[in-house]
Order: C-alpha cells, then structure tokens, then sequence
C-alpha cells in the first residue's frame, strides 16, 4: 500500500510541474516515479495503522489549521512592523527565554508546534531537547500564552 | 485594467510594505534574537503577498485555462516550500545563536 502512495506522491507533482500531457512525457513521470516507488516506498510511509479515509480527515483538520495559522502569521506581521516603526523600540519590548514541557510525542507534531511558535506573534523556537522547549519571546505578555491552543490543536490533529 | 490587476497591485504594495518593516526592524531592534524575530517573521508574509499577486497577474492575463491553473499550482508549491522554509531557517539561526553563546537583550540591561 505504501508503494501506492509513494507512487501518487510522486506522479502528481510530475504532471504539474512539467505540464505536458503528450504520452512521451507521462511515460517517462510513470517510469521514474515507479523506479522511485519500488526502491524507497518503505520509507515515506512507516504508519500504515490508519486508513486512507482516516488519513484524508487528518489532512482535512491540518488544512484548517493551517488556515488559522495563516490568520496568525498576518498577526505577526504586523505585530513585528508596528515594532519596527515605533519611535522608541526598547522601551516597548521586553525579551524573555523560557522553557517548557510539550506533551507532543510525535517528531513531526514537535516540528510543526516549533514552527507554529515561530510563525505567532511574538515567539520563536530556539531549541527542541527531547519534549522541552526553549522559546525566545520579544515580550512578557507574548510569552505567558505559551504553549497554548495550538499545541491542543495539534494534538487533536496528530495523536487522537 | 481589469479589477484582478488593482487587486494584484495591492497585493504587492502590501507585500513590499511588510518586507520595508522587516528591513527597518532587522536595522532597529536590539540584540541578534529579537532581529531575527523581525527577519523570520516578515518574511514570511511578504512572500505570501507577492505570491498571491503572481497568481491575481497570471489569471488577468491569461491565454489558456491550462497553463494558467498548472502555472497557478506552481506558484502554491513555492508557497508551500517558503512556508515550511523560512520558519525552519529562523529556527536554526537562532539555535546556531544559542549554540555559540549569544546572551540576548534584558531590559534591566539597557542602561
């Protein structure tokens, strides 16, 4: 099954990318994308324990993650540009380190929490040791919001 | 003009504003973290706004329904890899930073 899905995952940006439908052109996408399948379709895939319908659901509830995130990433614009242009720029900011736990196991729900930080107002992910994470934040108030709704909102995604 | 060329022009004016507040904050802020706050962040967006106004141009302006949406999907994958990218690259910046020892800026330590 995974082979399957490698194949897709290969053949789709193939066909857009080089946007010619001629039978050549398709011939050699199925060919390579086959070869690549066939060698390391193990790899992508390692979970199989979910269903395509499952999985499809999953990629459903990202997307609308990731439209709220969007929503964030044009809070933090302006948040950092209303920085830039204020007049007296340390007497605004107050930067802080600080650490916490996550209860994220997953690698790839650990990656896309510390992006998530980065992307909001006010925080960036410095380091990642086993589940603790460092985070510099430009301000007091940004940093007491830390972790949370988007680390619930991961999970629910990711480990439920 | 037609009404997606003025929406593509706003997008871009946006996009270069934002990228202007990223150069000014990256200048202005105080020690290396909070100006790699700036550069990681603005980025971001301002790529995003130029994206978008890539794609209002190219379907004001197209010719065929087929190039259009393959060269719109172009567009979405750079999107995509940007929108992975740079928060990884801020991140690693920053740990690169943290590795090395940089102190960062407390506001007790201004005077």
């Amino acid at each position: 099954m995974s082979y399957i899905y490698s194949f897709l995952m290969l053949m789709i940006p193939w066909i857009v990318l080089s946007g010619f439908f001629d039978s050549f052109h398709l011939t050699l996408g199925i060919i390579s994308s086959a070869m690549i399948a066939a060698w390391s379709g193990d790899i992508l895939f390692k979970d199989l324990s979910k269903s395509a319908i499952q999985r499809l659901i999953q990629a459903g509830q990202f997307f609308q993650y990731v439209i709220w995130l969007l929503y964030e990433v044009v809070m933090a614009n302006l948040h950092v540009t209303y920085l830039a242009f204020h007049p007296n720029v340390t007497q605004e900011i107050d930067p802080v380190m600080i650490r916490f736990k996550s209860n994220l196991k997953s690698e790839v729900a650990q990656f896309i929490l510390a992006n998530s930080i980065t992307l909001t107002p006010g925080t960036v992910t410095v380091r990642i040791t086993d589940s603790e994470f460092l985070v510099h934040s430009i301000s007091r108030q940004a940093a007491e919001g830390m972790p949370g709704i988007m680390e619930k909102k991961i999970k629910r995604i990711f480990e439920s | 003009m037609s009404i997606l060329d003025w929406i593509a022009v706003l997008f871009l004016f946006a996009g270069s504003f934002f990228f202007l507040g990223t150069a000014i904050g990256l200048l202005r802020f105080p020690d290396f973290y909070t100006r790699t706050h700036a550069a990681g962040k603005g980025d971001t967006l301002s790529s995003f706004l130029i994206l978008a106004a890539c794609m209002c141009y190219a379907i004001s302006h197209s010719h065929d329904g087929l190039g259009t949406v393959l060269l719109v999907l172009k567009l979405l994958f750079i999107a995509n890899f940007i929108g992975i990218g740079s928060p990884t690259a801020t991140h690693a910046i920053m740990d690169a930073g943290y590795e090395t020892g940089v102190t960062h800026w407390h506001k007790d330590k201004a005077k």
